[in-house]
């Protein structure tokens, strides 16, 4: 007999905060090593702190052009994710159609196959149709993935909104775009710009598909990818970890915020 | 009787349109979506397709435009076939290995985690699920380096003789963490363990308290519980977490590529076969293996009920 059925075992207990800390000590680790004064290896524990390779990277053009190259991909890939998202959403949440279900698993389809897929099929469709590669095919294949990172926040909405509130304000005189404007927007909103902040970080992180799409052009994950095959400054890269981190951390926890009282959360699906 | 209504401007009459006919609205709503993923992605999957029945002439190195099976006959040479093996095999044990791992997490966080820690573990469990790939690949590089703090550690704890005996086994083992497959492992578990963890919780939600009451009235002891009632009513949930694993695990190409003993996996064939190598359809027809596995893979995982549990 145990003496209280609704404590948990020490054992799992403990295996259980251990499973949290195993997935969170490594990253801590990145931000100890952005201050290190080592700079040829890895060195444990570091030999000394210093500031100095905040200003070292802060005087690196590559950086900041591959910082400027993914905040454009990243915005322009979030903008048109949460149109499209939107508008599928809401057609999903409306209506029982024929081949609904066959479009639902084109949604998912982008992101349930690995990356390497995504990016080779785009490679060869760009390549049998001779397009050369650019900014914007970058940003057609990160679009591509955040659709239904969007879609999943927005459908979880709406299956949750009334219809009521909809029919309510078509009584009351309001034609479908004033309803969409003071209504259905004011409603989503929260869901929207949860979807958002996502796909953002999603994009700005995103190096697989990316080297298939990118061409020359480096964003800054695919600026640290070429920094982890081939080592030349270290102590930069160090830094730039540290930036694509806290570029991701703080719109997934805006995002969560943001949808924590409702009964869907964002984020429990990627 | 026109007099007495105001004009209708272009927004009303849509709107009487919208009303009379509700799949004209749908049509509008959907095409634009439907368009860019259909053209767009299912249009990139067919030049996938189609590009795998090409071939390449050995000669000119310039890809033959004509249908062949000759590509998807390279894949069995013993080279590219090893490959496939190797993959499989690596995927196979990193879900077996997140399983393991996940499960006291996501058993603690559906049954026992209330109020305030409930959210330290969603928020603990999202956090690291959603957070740069490649920082926590670069993390894990920090760790492994033979000079990192992995070695510190066991220095400090004088236990060298057991990092020396694990990269001291046969096949596994290598010259340091960093360049064998014991830290390929360690490093693809932790990135993809979050998405084992959330299915897996998901899935232990649904446990009814009151069939583990009844286990126990019954006089079963805690480890017949966890056999006959806990891991088959979990098991939709565990499947709906090795379908991400598995397929993260076999379409990677970062984590070998940085860790590891330099071994090729399928990922990197594609990678460096459309790239450095030229041979595109030879790329494609590596790039079917994913897909097909999944497809196969999926429709077995629907069959035992695993997406009732996403």
């Amino acid at each position: 007999m145990r003496s209280d059925p609704n404590a948990a075992p020490l054992s799992l207990k403990i295996a259980a905060i251990g499973g949290l800390l195993f997935l969170h000590l490594p990253i801590l680790l990145i931000f100890l090593y952005a201050f290190t004064t080592e700079e040829r290896t890895y060195a444990f524990p570091p030999p000394g702190l210093t500031l100095k390779w905040f200003a070292a990277a802060w005087e690196r053009p590559d950086v900041w052009q591959a910082l400027s190259l993914s905040l454009q991909v990243a915005f322009a890939a979030t903008a048109l994710a949460m149109i499209l998202g939107t508008l599928i959403s809401a057609a999903m949440a409306q209506a029982r159609f024929f081949g609904r279900e066959q479009i639902s698993l084109l949604i998912i389809l982008p992101i349930a196959l690995p990356g390497v897929i995504t990016g080779m099929s785009l490679r060869s469709a760009f390549g049998l149709m001779d397009i050369p590669f650019s900014t914007l095919t970058i940003i057609l294949g990160h679009a591509t993935f955040c659709i239904v990172i969007v879609y999943n926040n927005a459908v979880a909405r709406f299956r949750r909104l009334s219809g009521g509130v909809l029919e309510a304000s078509a009584d009351l005189g309001a034609n479908a775009f004033q309803t969409f404007w003071h209504i259905l927007l004011p409603n989503l909103g929260t869901a929207l710009l949860a979807g958002g902040m996502l796909a953002f970080a999603l994009s700005f992180d995103e190096v697989i598909v990316t080297t298939f799409t990118a061409g020359q052009q480096a964003t800054l994950p695919i600026w640290m990818l070429e920094e982890l095959i081939r080592p030349r400054q270290r102590p930069v890269t160090n830094v730039v970890a540290m930036v694509v981190f806290a570029a991701t951390f703080f719109p997934i926890l805006l995002a969560y915020y943001l949808t924590r009282n409702g009964s869907e959360t964002a984020g429990s699906g990627k | 009787m026109t007099a007495i209504l105001p004009a209708k401007s272009i927004a009303d009459r849509l709107t009487t349109l919208f009303w009379r006919k509700p799949k004209l609205l749908l049509a509008l709503l959907i095409t634009p979506p439907l368009l860019w993923l259909g053209v767009i992605y299912l249009g990139s999957l067919a030049a996938l397709l189609l590009q795998s029945f090409y071939s390449i002439d050995e000669f000119s190195g310039m890809v033959v435009r004509e249908f062949t099976l000759k590509t998807y006959g390279e894949l069995l040479r013993p080279q590219n076939y090893d490959i496939i093996l190797r993959t499989l095999t690596m995927s196979a044990a990193v879900t077996i290995g997140s399983v393991i791992l996940a499960f006291p997490i996501a058993y603690y966080a559906a049954r026992y985690a209330k109020g305030r820690w409930k959210a330290v573990f969603y928020l603990g469990i999202m956090l690291p699920l959603w957070s740069s790939y490649l920082v926590k690949v670069y993390a894990w590089k920090l760790i492994l380096a033979k000079e990192g703090i992995l070695t510190w550690a066991v220095t400090q704890t004088h236990t060298n003789f057991l990092l020396d005996a694990a990269l001291a086994l046969p096949g596994i083992g290598g010259n340091s963490l960093s360049t064998s497959y014991i830290g390929m492992f360690l490093v693809f578990t932790y990135v993809w363990l979050p998405f084992m963890i959330l299915p897996m919780q998901a899935a232990l939600e649904r446990v009814p308290t009151s069939m583990l009451e009844a286990s126990q009235d019954l006089g079963a002891t805690s480890s017949q519980t966890f056999r006959t009632v806990i891991v088959p009513l979990a098991l939709p949930g565990i499947i709906a977490g090795s379908i991400f694993t598995f397929s993260l695990t076999m379409g990677d190409y970062i984590i070998p590529q940085i860790v590891g003993n330099s071994a090729n996996f399928i990922g990197m064939a594609v990678y460096q076969l459309q790239g450095t190598a030229g041979n595109t359809p030879l790329a494609a027809a590596f790039a079917v293996i994913p897909i097909v596995i999944m497809l196969i893979y999926l429709s077995l995982a629907k069959r035992a009920g695993a997406f009732d549990a996403l």
